[in-house]
């Protein structure tokens, strides 16, 4: 086992802990600080796949944009003056049901599809900012410049949606 | 760093035996320790200036005593003290959270120095997406910090925390346009060789380039980073004649100085990085006069320090902004300047 | 590299499922959006396995504009939270079921 296998394998675990944390906390702001610590675990697996720009944007998006809007979210619709905020759960049998269901078929569909094994191009690291920037430029300008017109016109809409008495 | 391990492993020491994966191993912990040193150190030596300067602008003298010439041991008098001062946690804080939250927020401002460059060769990562490396660990403070207000259980702090968060996430804005305008004029986000383009003398330095936008991209960016660092006229988050001292209020001793700390590099941290991007980084104002070695690293901390003393300078001077003044200038002034500043870029360069 | 992509489909795979347990079982509609979060990531990361599995920046691109549309979608979501407790104090999904008032 290579060091890149173990950073794998560590990583991964800490991404799948730091998603359960999320998902099985009481406390909202503790399932944020699960959130956070998966999106970190994410963005190093996109490192170790060789994608250095998303995982600097996937921390930059996810960390520094979505989750403090989630946090705002979560201070701005809880009784936060107390440190207790509890959440429950509910339909939890059927859940589980159907997510066991699920991952069911995922397993299988990875296990039985004999993936298209391509001979590695042999592990050269190179930066992929700048081909990103020029294929985004070039080949996908078009939806690139749908997605500006997206932002826009999210940004609005919330910020319409947010204001008192509309 | 890496042509150093490659040097001690082909040299004839005893470290040439072990594997390349123990050495990487080996040089990257000792570049966290010196880094974290050098972290700490520099925040140190920032708050003794802050305190020096604060009193020569007030007509007084400061500390004098500790240490002997002009008290520069006081500080660190003062970080002694703090580590030995009772670690007090509120009753019904969230005792995982109000733990986590410093070594966050710490931590983060420690990451960001790994790209920092502090001469050609003195660079722990030479990152090719460095300066956008930096916007996005920086993001993190923000996180620390709402955690931090959040788990200290009290009005105050939960107040503060969500004003720093509100002003940092706002500046940021007008701070990575400013940030994109050196972008656009290298062409590269490499720390690196933005400074190797300002190589040369103080008339190549990226702040004339393309005047007057980059000057004002320079300013802006000043502008908000002083407010991204929580820095007066900008520090409502720490006002404590409104919310006793904001997000920090329930902490003390040694959580208490990584909150300090951590603000006190990243005073640093926007230095070096303002420094890096307009006023030519490590490279020497005169041309090839003293542009060896050691020198860059004087000159990288000289420029950054006089950044700073620029800060304390304006800490002292002007009195803190309201709210709503706040958020005025970053959507109302900066952030227009800042596009107007890289639509002006774009023309000169196409030109 | 040795390690086949099919590891990190699994993982991405355990990822997405743990997402779907949280926007099934919690009641918290801020819980419910950042399982979604969740999920987006997972998928992501598939894109990006499979980018580097066939040598092509095109799943790279592709995440790029996932990562857009999440953060508009958090965007407009989170008003709409935050309207929805300003009417009716609460959050809970299970309260929020009369689709008219």
């Amino acid at each position: 086992m290579s060091l890149f296998d173990v950073i794998f394998y560590l990583f991964a675990a800490f991404t799948l802990a730091s998603a359960a944390l999320m998902v099985v906390s009481k406390n909202i702001v503790h399932s944020a600080v699960g959130l956070l610590f998966s999106f970190f675990g994410v963005a190093g697996i996109y490192v170790l796949l060789a994608a250095d720009f998303l995982a600097v944007v996937q921390v930059l998006v996810y960390v520094g944009g979505i989750l403090i809007l989630l946090l705002f979210g979560v201070m701005l619709t809880q009784r936060i003056t107390s440190v207790d905020m509890r959440t429950g759960t509910l339909q939890l049998v059927p859940a589980i049901l159907a997510v066991a269901g699920i991952f069911v078929i995922l397993f299988r569909v990875i296990r039985t599809t004999s993936w298209n094994i391509v001979p590695e191009a042999e592990a050269q690291f190179i930066p992929t900012a700048e081909k990103i920037g020029y294929l985004l430029m070039t080949d996908f300008l078009i939806p690139f410049e749908i997605v500006s017109v997206l932002l826009l016109a999210a940004l609005i809409g919330a910020a319409f949606i947010a204001r008192k008495g509309t | 760093m890496r042509e150093l391990i490659t040097t001690l492993a082909n040299g004839q020491t005893f470290l040439a035996n072990l594997p390349e994966v123990v050495l990487n191993i080996i040089f990257i912990s000792l570049g966290a320790v010196v880094l974290t040193t050098v972290c700490a150190v520099l925040a140190l030596v920032g708050v003794y200036m802050e305190r020096k300067v604060s009193a020569h602008i007030q007509d007084r003298v400061g500390p004098m005593y500790v240490g002997g010439f002009h008290g520069w041991l006081q500080t660190a008098a003062d970080a002694l003290k703090l580590l030995l001062k009772e670690d007090i946690v509120p009753a019904l804080a969230d005792k995982k959270l109000h733990f986590f939250a410093p070594i966050l927020v710490f931590g983060a401002t420690l990451a960001t120095f790994a790209v920092l460059p502090f001469g050609r060769h003195y660079v722990m990562s030479d990152m090719n997406i460095g300066i956008l490396y930096i916007l996005a660990i920086s993001s993190l403070v923000v996180i620390g910090t709402i955690l931090a207000g959040w788990a200290s259980n009290n009005k105050w702090s939960l107040l503060g925390a969500m004003r720093s968060a509100a002003q940092v996430v706002s500046f940021e804005i007008p701070a990575s346009l400013a940030i994109l305008v050196i972008i656009m004029a290298v062409g590269s986000m490499n720390l690196g060789e933005i400074v190797n383009v300002q190589v040369g003398g103080i008339h190549k330095w990226l702040i004339w380039k393309f005047f007057p936008f980059n000057l004002l991209a320079f300013i802006i960016y000043f502008i908000a980073t002083l407010a991204e660092t929580n820095r007066a006229p900008f520090d409502l988050p720490e006002a404590e004649s409104e919310i006793v001292a904001g997000f920090h209020t329930e902490y003390s001793g040694f959580k208490w100085a990584a909150f300090f700390l951590a603000e006190y590099a990243n005073m640093f941290m926007v230095g070096v990085v303002g420094a890096t991007l307009f006023l030519g980084g490590w490279s020497s104002p005169f041309g090839d006069f003293m542009n060896s070695g050691p020198f860059q690293i004087f000159w990288i901390f000289a420029k950054a320090f006089g950044l700073i003393f620029v800060q304390i300078w304006i800490r002292w001077t002007l009195p803190r902004v309201r709210v709503d003044q706040l958020m005025y200038t970053s959507w109302k002034v900066l952030t227009p300047f800042a596009f107007v500043a890289i639509i002006g870029v774009g023309f000169y360069m196409i030109l | 590299m040795e390690i086949p992509i099919s590891y990190y489909l699994l993982l991405s795979g355990i990822l997405f499922t743990i997402g779907v347990v949280g926007v099934l079982t919690r009641r918290n509609a801020i819980v419910v959006f950042m399982s979604i979060e969740l999920m987006l990531n997972a998928v992501n990361l598939t894109l990006v396995a499979f980018s580097k599995q066939f040598n092509s920046l095109d799943g790279q691109i592709f995440v790029f504009f996932v990562m857009v549309v999440a953060a508009a979608e958090v965007a407009v979501g989170l008003a709409l939270i935050v309207a929805i407790f300003r009417l009716k104090q609460t959050v809970s999904i299970d309260k929020i079921n009369i689709m008219k008032w």
